[in-house]
């Protein structure tokens, strides 16, 4: 079964400069949706940023970014997107580090 | 539990980190670290303070489980990393059962069924998703035969326990088929179960099985077979506060310590108590101190808001908790590999949203930004 479905949607209502704006991002759920979310609010330009999983049978969420200063949300969603992927590079280079150099328990696990 | 112990940084006392436990609730659940929550403070994303702030450290490992605290993150983050441990990291699970001859009494859909959630020791990276287009190839199948039958044994003595063969299909007795170039590829490492123990059928003389499996790259969201781990979860740290304006009566100072879980709280020879930092992380916050008058007020209950402490166990799905015996070899993934790889696959997921948006930028008017309705109807020439 071929994919054709658009990774991102801008439904209707949105704003013609993009200051507000809903996108619908096809199949994402909660795990990005709420790390996203987090991101998003953690700019001050953002004014609003709110998503949701409009239906568990459906396999996409919306989006809803509101910026000030009529700045486009898109913008600010692509800026998060590589804050987000900064902070996954970081946790993972955390986690090396102390996997090489901190001292684990080693055990024994009886099934 | 030495080296999963540790003396707490000053840090974890600021209450804004804090969560607390109360008898009948708990409160300050949601962080509020964003900007404009507090007046004059700057709260907004700083990669830097983020770096300075962030701990990971590697606590416990076993051949299948593994323990490590990650400080200094929201819950939104360590909840996507635990959600895509469960639902989102590829394994390889049997998918398609060609069944020749089953004259056992276990029907062809239970056993189909039982042998998909046989978790098999075979590394996930080196195969390519299959869509159901796809036809099969070495680098997307790898096939098993199952081929038992069960006989009586002529010379085994009258009531003995073991007077037939095969009386029990076991996992083990699946047989690798390499196709291609996949004898060469994992020539030192044969694809084969994990466990080689877990009875999959019982046969009687003349009953017998005959198919062949066909395994597949999936992830756990489509099925529970694939995924790689039996539990991934992760506790906040918790944290015990006296009350340095009532302390504990020294003559229920045991009893006192008796609400907590062993060796968390101390108590010197006068009958002082004191928390042993040390051990905290073993508190199984029972709230056993809450239901005692005599100690009201003389504690505070509560937990790091962003202190995560994972836990992440392996290959023990339903099939398996009948037979007890040691697994031999290991799971898919190594216990410590398991967190790389849930953030592999979210910088993936974050690649491929930024790629849509980055088109989306480029053409707004392009095919992404098709506008339907808030209610999701769309018009059928979309499609």
């Amino acid at each position: 079964m071929a994919d054709s479905t658009p990774k991102i949607k801008i439904l209707k209502g949105a704003e013609p400069d993009l200051s507000a704006a809903t996108f619908q991002i096809h199949d994402e759920s909660h795990t990005l949706g709420n790390a996203l979310r987090w991101m998003l609010m953690k700019n001050p330009k953002v004014e609003f940023c709110g998503y949701s999983v409009p239906h568990p049978s459906e396999n996409h969420i919306n989006m809803r970014i509101q910026m000030y200063d009529n700045l486009s949300s898109l913008t600010a969603l692509l800026e998060a997107l590589s804050n987000l992927d900064d902070l996954c590079g970081t946790i993972e280079d955390a986690y090396k580090a102390s996997l090489a150099t901190d001292p684990i328990e080693r055990w024994d696990e009886q099934s | 539990m030495a080296s999963s112990s540790s003396q707490l940084p000053s840090s974890v006392f600021d209450p804004r980190r804090h969560v607390g436990i109360n008898h009948e609730r708990v409160t300050n659940v949601s962080s509020t670290d964003y900007p404009g929550h507090y007046p004059d403070e700057d709260h907004s994303w700083n990669f830097v303070k983020f770096k300075q702030k962030l701990a990971v450290s590697v606590k416990r490992l076993s051949q299948r489980s593994v323990e490590f605290d990650l400080v200094g993150v929201d819950a939104s983050i360590a909840n996507a990393l635990r959600r895509i441990m469960i639902a989102e990291v590829p394994t390889m699970a049997i998918e398609h059962v060609y069944i020749w001859n089953n004259t056992s009494v276990i029907h062809d859909e239970i056993l189909a069924q039982r042998l998909g959630l046989v978790p098999l020791g075979v590394d996930p990276r080196t195969f390519e998703f299959r869509t159901p287009s796809d036809a099969p190839t070495d680098r997307n199948t790898l096939v098993f035969r199952l081929n038992v039958a069960c006989e009586r044994v002529k010379s085994a003595p009258r009531g003995s326990a073991s007077a037939f063969t095969h009386e029990h299909v076991k996992s083990g007795d699946l047989e690798w088929v390499p196709q291609g170039e996949q004898a060469a590829v994992f020539a030192d490492k044969p694809p084969a179960p994990t466990n080689k123990e877990i009875v999959l059928a019982k046969l009687r003389p003349g009953q017998e099985v005959e198919m062949e499996l066909h395994a597949i790259k999936g992830v756990g969201k489509e099925h529970a077979k694939w995924s790689p781990v039996a539990t991934a979860s992760y506790r906040l740290h918790p944290l015990i506060v006296l009350n340095p304006a009532k302390p504990v009566p020294p003559h229920l100072a045991h009893k006192f310590a008796k609400c907590f879980s062993p060796g968390v709280v101390r108590v010197d020879p006068s009958g002082k108590v004191s928390i042993d930092e040390r051990h905290l992380r073993k508190e199984s916050m029972s709230r056993e101190v809450l239901r005692h008058p005599e100690f009201e007020g003389c504690v505070e209950l509560k937990r790091i808001r962003d202190w995560f402490i994972y836990f992440g166990n392996f290959f023990s799905r339903v099939l398996m908790s009948v037979c007890a015996v040691n697994v031999e070899s290991e799971g898919p993934y190594a216990p410590e590999e398991m967190f790389l790889e849930s953030i592999k696959v979210m910088r993936a997921k974050i690649a491929l949203v930024r790629e849509a948006a980055e088109a989306l930028l480029a053409a707004p008017d392009s095919e992404g930004g098709v506008v339907v309705s808030a209610d999701g109807d769309v018009e059928m020439e979309n499609t």
